[in-house]
């Protein structure tokens, strides 16, 4: 029990970048992050990859409608939602909606950059 | 000379056929027919010709012919101590086999006493449907092996209508397998012409396809693999007027589109006419894939993702 109180002030989760997000997040595929619940590591990665701040929320800071957020396998609004408290090893995943499957370079891929150029 | 060994084979049979009624490895037609329906856990085992099958089986079948059985059975069969009735057309060559099996090593084995010719007399159902040619029992005989798909299997899949929504990255390999498969009828909207850096995905055109409509390209390559697949082709985009219309005559509802609002469309057209959707995504090397079948109880595309990104940001 000792050690799980100390593991808790440094607690890491790891969070899966889907592909369409990975150049706002330094092209990587997981990243360590840290926080107690999923708005924590939410809070903690938009504020070290701003890029990804306007994918992830609307203007109310809401999670944006196409986007689910699963801790390990389960959907965050079937548990607590943002609330949802994370423990050492928890694996977060950014599902967004994805619309390729006939001609993905053509048009689903300018989708997502004109999203991100709208970033600069 | 010649004489005297068909009367030494009939012999050997005679005391093979003894021997075995005598280790209790045999079963009557009777006997069969009760455990069937008891619905026992049973695997009913044809090793007869495909020539043999396409003039009747006993309902819930599988087929692995005697000549696959000493190459085949151990991956057909893993367990070893399923109850198994293995039946030919008059009895003699499922005794071997049941011995045969019994050597390597399964425990529970029977042969059906006068095969099926046995059960015919007996007055039980045939099922003699002849829908598959011997081309087909040929052409589709290792799905025959499989007991999740079988004969059964396979005869739902010939009668089977499938409509595949784009034939671009996702539905062409879709496509490929289902003709391959033996679906009957396979519908392709596309509104699309094949361009050159299609090519590097979409299997289903070739370089001299570079121009043409997506739907006649992928209805000709499909037919290369399988002429007896029914192709409908509808060269138009799908829109919000001729959806239900056009799902009405089909089973299941593939999705290969590349668009949010075709996506959402399909989901929708789907929900209300009640049919599965194989919804799939695709983003450079990631993708998604799910079975929406909210008429049985699950969740539909919506349920996942409530709105698909707003237009303004997604331009398609």
């Amino acid at each position: 029990m000792e050690t799980k109180s100390m593991m808790e002030e440094n607690m890491e989760v790891h969070v899966r970048i889907p592909a369409p997000l990975k150049k706002l997040a330094g092209e990587q595929d997981v990243i360590k992050s840290q926080g107690k619940t999923v708005e924590e590591v939410l809070r903690w990665l938009t504020d070290t990859y701003p890029g990804l701040e306007e994918r992830l929320r609307d203007e109310k800071g809401e999670v944006r409608r196409f986007i689910n957020i699963y801790v390990n396998d389960e959907d965050i609004r079937f548990i607590q939602n943002l609330q949802t408290p994370l423990k050492e090893g928890d694996q977060i995943s950014i599902i967004p909606a994805i619309a390729g499957g006939s001609c993905f370079w053509g048009r689903v891929s300018p989708t997502f950059r004109v999203w991100g150029n709208t970033q600069k | 000379m010649k004489i005297g060994t068909l009367k030494a084979i009939r012999a050997f049979k005679d005391w093979f056929i003894i021997k075995a009624k005598r280790q209790g490895s045999e079963v009557s037609v009777e006997e069969t027919h009760q455990l069937l329906q008891k619905r026992e856990p049973l695997i009913l085992l044809d090793i007869r010709e495909k020539e043999e099958i396409a003039l009747g089986y006993i309902r819930g079948a599988v087929f692995l012919p005697q000549g696959f059985l000493s190459e085949k059975l151990e991956s057909f069969l893993p367990d070893k101590n399923a109850s198994v009735v293995v039946y030919c057309a008059g009895g003699v060559r499922s005794l071997a086999a049941a011995k045969l099996m019994k050597e390597k090593g399964y425990t529970s084995v029977s042969s059906m006493a006068k095969g099926i010719d046995g059960w015919k007399a007996a007055g039980y159902e045939v099922v003699s449907d002849s829908e598959l040619t011997p081309d087909q029992l040929s052409r589709y005989s290792r799905h025959l092996l499989l007991k999740e798909v079988g004969m059964e299997g396979q005869i739902r899949l010939l009668n089977a209508k499938v409509l595949l929504v784009g034939a671009g990255g996702l539905g062409c390999p879709a496509a490929l397998y289902l003709a391959a498969a033996g679906l009957g009828t396979l519908g392709i909207i596309d509104s699309d012409k094949v361009d050159l850096t299609n090519l590097q995905r979409q299997v289903l055109h070739g370089l001299a396809d570079v121009g043409r409509p997506k739907t006649e390209s992928a209805k000709e390559a499909i037919h290369r693999i399988n002429p007896d697949v029914k192709v409908e082709t509808y060269q138009e985009r799908l829109t919000p007027e001729n959806a239900l219309k056009i799902f009405q005559g089909y089973d299941i509802i593939i999705d290969g589109s590349d668009n949010f609002p075709t996506k959402y469309l399909v989901n929708d057209a789907s929900f209300f006419s009640g049919k599965p959707y194989i919804y799939g995504g695709v983003f450079q090397f990631e993708g998604q894939a799910s079975v929406f079948f909210p008429k049985e109880g699950g969740p539909c595309l919506r349920c996942l993702f409530p709105e698909p990104p707003p237009p303004g940001l997604v331009p398609s």
